[in-house]
């Protein structure tokens, strides 16, 4: 059952994504000032709102590990976590792309991007907390701690663009800014495109899921095995 | 008003055996003084080049000495089990994590009071102009370090890489703290007042102070008892 939802997502993720880019590459127009380049928005803004998603059921679940004990919980804020932290990834490394083209420079650190970077940095340090401790119930308590901790740097980064004036291009989507700064077509991409990564988010939370129960069971027969 | 007596006992049992034993401060000191030392060959500190990055010179010593008396804020408590007493003790956990951001940060304070003269006398800097609201700014920004740096302590606690990860963890969390405390020193190392501009960074540093203070007093418990 498992297995058959995880081949669906992931066929309708890649056909989504074959969908999209057949739009962004061959239907959809340059854009008046930046040329061809902008079309990597649609990876860029997509894999953010990806990735301050997944730190955010992260957050959740880590509540939810923290107010009812469930092993469960923990392996799906690990899991989403993990997935984030690669599209945080693929959101700083398609920005740098971004800004060597337009400003002709990869990196400068005005607040939105140090505190993207910050972000990343302190999900890191989540994930080298989980891989320092050892046993798994201290491991699940203190990293469901930090993780609320953690996502304070999202909400920061998210309205570091409202709070700083920012090298960084301000809010363009319509529910930031009431319309008019985007196509209504090439926003619309920009939600198609977030759907499809959503997908293959999905997808790839579920592998690790599976992934971190197992290991559980590995770790409980070990120490079945200690007890013997 | 149990709430704030325990702290204080708890406060002034971390004082007392820091003072007898100086483990972590004396560490503390000498790293200060070492980093002070470093950064006069990192750049040419002429009189007006180091005026205008004082505030953030001074921070990062700050915070790497405030890491070294964090670490053996909860690490002090595992020889002979005593963190386990502690916890079975009357004393709530929120209690005993006051307490001891209490004992930190008065302890990363008199490093800083240690340090800002030296730095004042090896870069030529003239740090007592406006003496009051530096001192205000030294103690809310060592309270968001020292917040944020015993609750990780606390987190860390039985790691091996307890005195790797600290650090780790810390730093990117403190960053908004930091970085408030780094623009408004530079300011009033220069001598100049508050200014509106610059307010908005005091109303940060509050905010800082009270959001992790609180989020750290409830998560706390769950941390130490489980």
């Amino acid at each position: 059952m498992r297995q058959k939802v995880m081949i669906t997502l992931c066929g309708l993720a890649a056909a989504l994504l074959a969908r999209n880019l057949y739009v962004i590459l061959l239907r959809l127009p340059d854009e008046a000032a930046q040329g061809a380049i902008y079309r990597i928005i649609f990876f860029h803004l997509p894999s953010w709102f990806t990735s301050f998603t997944a730190y955010f059921l992260a957050g959740v679940a880590s509540i939810l590990y923290l107010v009812k004990k469930d092993r469960r919980y923990d392996a799906f804020a690990v899991s989403v976590t993990e997935i984030g932290t690669v599209f945080t990834g693929m959101g700083l490394v398609t920005g740098m792309i971004w800004a060597r083209v337009i400003w002709g420079i990869w990196w400068t650190w005005d607040p939105r991007l140090t505190w993207a970077f910050i972000c990343w940095l302190v999900y890191a340090g989540y994930l080298m907390l989980r891989r320092a401790t050892e046993d798994p119930t201290a491991r699940a308590r203190n990293s469901a701690v930090l993780s609320i901790f953690a996502f304070t740097t999202v909400i920061i980064t998210y309205k570091a663009i409202d709070w700083w004036r920012t090298q960084h291009p301000g809010a363009v989507l319509s529910f930031r800014t009431g319309g008019g700064t985007m196509d209504p077509a090439m926003e619309a991409m920009i939600y198609w495109n977030w759907l499809a990564l959503m997908l293959l988010a999905a997808v790839l939370v579920m592998v690790r899921m599976k992934q971190e129960h197992v290991q559980g069971e590995i770790e409980a027969l070990r120490r079945h095995a200690h007890a013997l | 008003m149990n709430f704030f007596r325990h702290s204080l006992t708890v406060a002034g049992k971390d004082l007392r055996a820091e003072l007898r034993t100086k483990e972590a401060i004396n560490a503390s000191v000498a790293f200060a003084l070492v980093i002070l030392l470093l950064f006069s060959f990192a750049f040419d500190p002429t009189a007006e080049q180091t005026r205008e990055m004082s505030g953030g010179l001074l921070w990062i010593v700050f915070a790497f000495a405030g890491a070294l008396i964090l670490n053996r804020s909860f690490a002090r408590e595992l020889p002979n089990d005593c963190l386990d007493a502690l916890v079975a003790s009357p004393v709530s956990g929120a209690a005993l994590f006051f307490g001891k951001c209490l004992a930190n940060a008065i302890l990363l304070l008199a490093v800083e009071l240690i340090s800002l003269p030296v730095f004042g006398v090896f870069y030529n800097v003239r740090w007592t102009q406006r003496f009051g609201p530096l001192m205000l700014v030294l103690a809310l920004a060592t309270w968001g370090l020292t917040v944020i740096g015993t609750m990780f302590s606390a987190l860390t606690v039985n790691l091996r890489l307890r005195e790797l990860m600290l650090p780790v963890l810390v730093y990117p969390m403190v960053i908004p703290a930091l970085m408030a405390a780094m623009q408004l020193t530079t300011v009033l190392m220069a001598g100049e007042a508050i200014g509106a501009d610059n307010l908005i960074w005091f109303r940060l540093l509050a905010g800082f102070d009270i959001i992790f203070t609180a989020l750290g007093l409830v998560l706390v418990e769950t941390v130490l008892v489980g």
